[in-house]
């Protein structure tokens, strides 16, 4: 049977999560046709450039105004409904992914496996379980393998060559259980966090939002996203979206730069699959050397500014 | 209205957990034990709900193992009022725990459920969202603002790109993340006076629930070892070591 994948856009575009879990499909479909969901309003073109991912067989292109916002209150039935035609269905373990696959995962009757890093079988996962210090691998006898999947441990698709077929969905009814009021979005022309080839980091050590500037010269320098620690955000320096971690973002880009973050266990787990960690901290015995390959123990507003001067 | 808050006894954030030689799971034996983190956040504010006047009664309810009913009496401390225990020695998956949860919601008939957002040790982030799709209830996952009114819940969701506000039909499920709020500590008088709050005690069988397992659980194992690199003197030398040693500017 084919797999489905769910496409993460925001109606505009399709994001390169999307990319990351059709590699994760191909993983499990073999033989079988992977097809890709898009299911929004207004999204024509982002059903286009799900098409033209190769190794796509078919779009399916839900739109309609109940799933305008994605509200899981409407998309998860669609899910649970188209779902009952495949052997798996994926969505990356985005906030969108973590909020809607659940929903439909229950309607279907189904045990979900979350945040999938590896597949040992087309029914065996490799999990991180306890914020990533013990890896389970679970073997599901569920009928439909509802799943998420950690997008940093499989490499993006390519996203030109292929040319699937679009075909139009029925959208179901309007749960009229939730209202879309608003968002407040974080806007930024710096890379995505979790797509970033370079991520620098603020933590407590920041002291102040205002410090954030610092690292967002580097970052500017560097062509790299900023970051943050739970206790950077929960001190108001910087916006939710920020925060790299088990319950936040999980982030593995080639290069992650950590300033001023002791580096707890929470905080590990988003970003110890990074190729290269550096990490400035003054206090030698901070948790983050241990996982750092370049570690210098230095006053960060010494060495940051001396960073960006170095970094020309 | 009545506030139902579903909560975990998990290891305590702090403990550094270890993976069972034979690969059967983590230790749990003489491990620290506490509730999970973002349950706690839930508790306080159904806690706060009930100070507001919005909450008539809170009600703790755990399902797992007979020693749970320590994290429920935690949760008393905090204010919850009474609570209830379904005890079971088998593990129990998020979907089992939302059919559990749905069984207790029909027999107390709570107008909103306030859950953490995920359990620190399973790290599923499931059991809101499915108790939601099991009661056609609407959902707020991931919430940092909470405001009830007019018979609906206006919530702020913590997303990918930032924030989302949706005003939520009630009886509604909500999941809590870390910035909603900071949980109180349980004073001593309050310590006392939980251990007089009735838990009352429920298994599956009583709930008629099947909470057989639908996944395997083939090896549990400790993730790749990141070694320590190297301690650098100065910026220079981290500049240069990242130009030409690790090539990653």
């Amino acid at each position: 049977m084919s797999v489905l994948v769910i496409g993460e856009h925001d109606n505009a575009e399709l994001k390169p999560a999307t990319l990351h879990t059709v590699t994760a499909a191909k993983e499990v479909a073999g033989a079988e046709e992977i097809h890709v969901l898009v299911a929004g309003q207004g999204c024509a073109a982002v059903a286009d450039a799900a098409a033209a991912i190769p190794g796509v067989a078919k779009v399916l292109l839900a739109d309609a105004p109940v799933y305008e916002h994605r509200l899981a209150e409407n998309l998860g039935p669609l899910i649970a409904e188209l779902a009952k035609g495949y052997s798996h269905v994926l969505a990356p373990a985005t906030t969108s992914g973590k909020n809607v696959m659940p929903r439909a995962a229950a309607l279907l009757d189904v045990q979900q496996i979350s945040d999938i890093s590896g597949i040992a079988a087309p029914d065996t996962f490799v999990r991180p379980i306890y914020a990533g210090n013990a890896m389970a691998t679970v073997k599901s006898g569920d009928p439909v393998k509802v799943i998420t999947v950690r997008t940093t441990a499989f490499d993006p698709a390519p996203a030109e060559g292929g040319s699937a077929a679009v075909e139009s969905v029925a959208a179901g009814a309007d749960a009229a259980l939730a209202t879309y009021l608003g968002a407040e979005l974080t806007k930024s022309e710096r890379p995505e966090l979790t797509s970033a080839r370079i991520v620098i980091s603020g933590g407590r050590g920041m002291q102040n939002g205002e410090n954030f500037a610092m690292l967002e010269r580097i970052a500017d320098k560097l062509g790299a996203a900023v970051g943050a620690s739970r206790a950077a955000v929960d001190a108001g320096f910087v916006p939710n979206d920020y925060q790299v971690g088990q319950t936040g973002k999980v982030v593995a880009p080639d290069l992650y730069i950590a300033i001023g973050i002791s580096g707890a266990i929470q905080h590990l787990a988003g970003m110890k699959d990074s190729k290269v960690i550096v990490a400035i901290n003054k206090d030698e015995d901070a948790p983050i050397f241990q996982v750092a390959d370049y570690g210098l123990v230095a006053d960060l507003f010494k060495a940051v500014p001396e960073l960006e001067q170095e970094l020309g | 209205m009545k506030v139902l808050v579903p909560i975990k006894r998990v290891i305590d954030a702090n403990v550094k957990v270890r993976v069972k030689a034979d690969k059967s799971g983590v230790e749990l034996t003489n491990v620290k034990m506490a509730m999970n983190p973002f349950c706690e956040i839930a508790v306080e504010q159904a806690v706060r709900l009930k100070e507001a006047g919005t909450a008539s009664e809170v009600i703790a309810v755990s399902a797992g193992v007979a020693q749970s009913q320590e994290t429920l009496r935690t949760a008393l401390a905090m204010g919850a009022d009474r609570g209830i225990l379904i005890q079971s020695d088998a593990a129990l998956e998020p979907l089992a725990v939302a059919k559990l949860l749905k069984a207790v919601v029909e027999r107390e008939s709570p107008e909103l459920v306030i859950l953490g957002k995920q359990a620190i040790d399973g790290d599923n982030n499931q059991t809101g969202q499915m108790l939601a799709a099991l009661l056609g209830w609407a959902q707020g996952a991931f919430i940092s603002k909470l405001e009830l009114a007019d018979g609906a819940a206006k919530v702020t969701r913590e997303v990918d790109g930032g924030l989302e506000n949706l005003s939520l039909k009630l009886p509604a499920v909500v999941t809590v993340d870390l910035r909603l709020n900071e949980p109180r500590y349980a004073s001593l008088p309050n310590i006392m006076k939980a251990k007089k709050k009735p838990i009352e005690q429920l298994t599956p069988e009583d709930l008629e629930v099947d909470v057989a397992p639908r996944l395997e659980v083939l090896e549990v194992v400790e993730p790749p070892a990141r070694k320590a690199g190297v301690k650098v003197e100065s910026v220079a030398d981290l500049v240069e070591k990242l130009k030409n040693e690790a090539k990653v500017i």
